[in-house]
C-alpha cells in the first residue's frame, strides 16, 4: 500500500548549465537556460508549466523566470529555506504540489553565481550580530567550513575517526569527476598525498574538505506518474520524500543541544524510510550532500548505512568509490568535484543513475537516495526507477 | 583599524548576558517558572512555554568540548590573528549547556598565544573577559 505521495510523481525532465567560475551570463540567464533544457528534455511546452519551487536563497523570482520562459499560468510557488539543506525540499514541495493537484507539470531549480555578494552572508561587516551569529561569530568562529570544523573534531575525538578518512571522501569523489566531463574537476586528480598536504583552511579541515566554488544553474520538471508514463524519458519516481529540523537544532552552530553529532540527518531519514518500500540496505548508490568532507561520514550514520560513530570506518577499502564501492556516492563528483550548486547537481546524478546515464553507472540500480545538507534544516529524495 | 564582528548589545534577548559579562560575571538565562536553564537565550522556556526568564551567575569553570583553528581567507580583524583557537566550552553547572570563546594564554593574552597543538578536548579552564571596543567577550584560560 502505497503511503502519502509514495510513487505518485515522477522527474521526467533535467537541464543544467555549464559549471565554472565566472560565468558570464546573469543568475537569471543562467536559470532560464537550465529550466528551458529541462523542459527540452521532458518534451512537453513550456507554456505546460504551472508549478514553480525554489530555495529561499535563489536571487531570481518566480515572475521574471515564468515571464522569461514563456511558461502557463503559475498556481502554485512557493521556496524552501536553509541553502543546502533544501534542495531535495525543492523537489518534494513539488511532488507534494502535483500530487495533490495545486499544479500539474512542476520545475524546482537552483541557479547560483558564487561571486553574487548575497551568497557570502558570512563576509557581511559592519552590522552588529544578532540572534544565532552572536553566540560564535565574535570569537572568529566566521565561516561555514569554521562551523562544521567545529563538529568534526568533536566527531573526532569521540569515534576516532582520522584525517585519512576525509581523504577517502574527498578521493573518491573526484575519481568519479575524472570520468564526467562536465565535471569542474574533470582531468584533475586528486591523491591521498596530495590530500595529506593540502594547506589548513580550518583545522582539522584542510582545502580538499571544501566544495567547489562554482557558477552554474541546474533544474528539474516533475509531473504525475500517470502524465510521466506519456512522456519521452523514462519516469524517475520520488519514492518517499521527508524534511526535518530536528528538536533543539541551531542552524549550522549545532553545539547548543544534548548531542550535536545526532545531526538532521537522523530525524530525516526516520520519516524517510518509514515512508520508503526500499531500505538503506537495498540502496546501491547515494548521492549525499558534500559541502564538507565530514558531513559524509555524519550522513552515512543517519541515513542508516552504518551505525552510530561507524561512518568513518564505512569509507575505509574504497567503499564509495564506483565501480566496486558498497556504496558507490557522489558518481558525479558531487559538491567536492563536479560542482557547488547547493546540492542540486545531486539530484541530477541521482536521475541519471535511475535512467542508466550515470558517468559511473551502477550497473541495475534500482533506487538511489539522494540527501541536503547535513548540519543545517533538511530533506531527502528516495528516487526509484 | 579593521573590526570585529560583535554582538548588538541592544538585542532584547541577549543584553542580560552581555551587562553581565561588562560587569565581570558570566550568567546564563533559566526559566523563572520551572528553572530549566537555556543557551543561547531565548524568548520561551521549551520546557514550560514561560516567557518569564532570570540570570543566573556561573562558576565561570568547563571543560574544552571542541576547537578549531581557522586560517585565512578571513575577515580582515581575523586574519591578523591566524591561525588562532576558537573553542566550545562545556559549563560546569551542566556540561550539555556550552558557550564559545577563546583560550588565551594569561587574562589579557591574544587569541593566537597558545600553541594549538597543545589543546585538548576535556582540557579545565575558567573565564577571564576581555574588553573589545565596547563589548566584554568572555576567553578563557586553563584552569
Ligand atoms: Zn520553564
Amino acid at each position: 500500500m502505497s503511503i502519502g505521495i509514495q510513487d505518485r510523481t515522477a522527474i521526467v525532465g533535467i537541464g543544467q548549465t555549464r559549471f565554472a567560475k565566472g560565468l558570464e551570463d546573469s543568475e537569471l540567464s543562467l536559470a532560464c537556460q537550465a529550466i528551458a533544457a529541462a523542459i527540452e528534455d521532458a518534451g512537453i511546452d513550456a507554456s505546460e508549466v504551472d508549478g514553480l519551487s525554489m530555495y529561499s536563497m535563489e536571487n531570481n523570482r518566480e515572475f521574471e523566470i515564468a515571464r522569461s520562459v514563456g511558461l502557463g499560468d503559475i498556481t502554485y510557488f512557493g521556496e524552501i529555506g536553509y541553502g543546502g539543506g533544501a534542495g531535495c525540499g525543492a523537489i518534494g514541495h513539488a511532488a507534494m504540489a502535483v500530487a495533490t493537484g495545486q499544479c500539474t507539470a512542476a520545475v524546482a531549480w537552483r541557479a547560483r553565481k558564487r561571486a553574487a555578494k548575497s551568497s557570502r552572508p558570512w563576509a557581511n561587516v559592519g552590522q552588529r550580530l544578532e540572534g544565532a551569529q552572536q553566540w560564535s561569530r565574535p570569537w572568529g568562529l566566521l565561516r561555514p567550513v569554521d562551523e562544521i570544523a567545529m563538529l568534526t573534531r568533536r566527531y573526532m575525538h569521540e569515534f576516532g575517526a582520522k584525517r585519512e578518512h576525509l581523504a577517502n571522501v574527498a578521493v573518491a569523489f573526484r575519481k568519479h569527476a575524472n570520468r564526467n566531463p562536465n565535471a569542474t574537476m574533470y582531468g584533475r586528480e586528486l591523491t591521498h598525498e596530495q590530500y595529506m598536504q593540502a594547506r589548513w583552511i580550518s583545522e582539522p579541515l584542510c582545502l580538499f574538505d571544501n566544495c567547489l566554488e562554482t557558477d552554474g544553474a541546474l533544474a528539474v520538471v516533475i509531473v504525475s506518474a500517470e502524465r510521466a508514463r506519456d512522456l519521452r524519458q523514462p519516469p524517475v519516481y520520488v519514492h518517499s520524500f521527508a524534511q526535518s529540523i530536528p528538536r533543539q537544532h541551531q542552524v549550522m552552530t549545532n553545539y547548543f543541544c544534548d548531542d550535536p553529532l545526532l545531526g538532521p540527518s537522523y530525524a530525516c531519514a526516520r520519516l524517510l524510510w518509514e515512508r520508503s518500500e526500499i531500505k538503506p540496505a537495498d540502496v546501491p548508490v547515494a548521492q549525499l550532500y558534500d559541502a564538507f568532507s565530514p558531513l559524509i561520514p555524519l550522513s552515512l550514520e543517519g541515513y542508516g548505512f552504518c551505525a552510530r560513530g561507524e561512518g568513518a570506518a564505512f569509507t575505509e577499502n574504497g567503499a564509495l568509490e564506483w565501480p566496486s564501492g558498497r556504496l558507490p556516492t557522489n558518481t558525479s563528483g558531487g559538491g567536492m568535484s563536479e560542482a557547488y550548486v547547493h546540492g542540486f547537481n545531486l539530484i541530477l546524478e541521482g536521475v541519471r543513475q535511475m535512467r542508466g546515464t550515470s558517468p559511473c553507472q551502477v550497473e541495475g540500480a534500482e533506487s538511489c537516495l539522494v540527501t541536503s545538507g547535513e548540519g543545517v534544516p533538511t530533506s531527502a529524495v528516495l528516487l526509484r526507477r | 583599524m579593521a573590526s570585529f564582528l560583535l554582538p548588538d548589545l541592544e538585542d532584547p534577548a541577549s543584553a542580560p548576558f552581555w551587562q553581565a559579562t561588562a560587569a565581570g560575571e558570566l550568567r546564563i538565562q533559566a526559566c523563572a517558572a520551572c528553572g530549566a536553564r537555556r543557551m543561547p537565550p531565548r524568548p520561551m522556556c521549551p520546557a514550560c512555554r514561560s516567557i518569564e526568564a532570570k540570570w543566573e551567575a556561573l562558576s565561570g569553570r568547563g571543560t574544552i568540548w571542541s576547537c578549531v583553528v581557522p586560517h585565512p581567507p578571513l575577515l580582515p580583524a581575523y586574519a591578523e590573528l591566524a591561525p588562532y583557537n576558537v573553542i566550545t566550552v562545556a559549563l560546569e553547572e551542566d556540561p550539555s549547556l556550552r558557550i564559545l570563546g577563546n583560550l588565551v594564554a594569561r587574562p589579557e593574552g591574544p587569541i593566537n598565544e597558545v600553541d594549538p597543538a597543545t589543546i585538548r578536548i576535556g582540557e579545565p579552564v575558567r573565564v577571564v573577559f576581555q574588553q573589545v571596543d565596547d563589548v566584554s567577550l568572555p576567553r578563557w584560560i586553563r584552569a
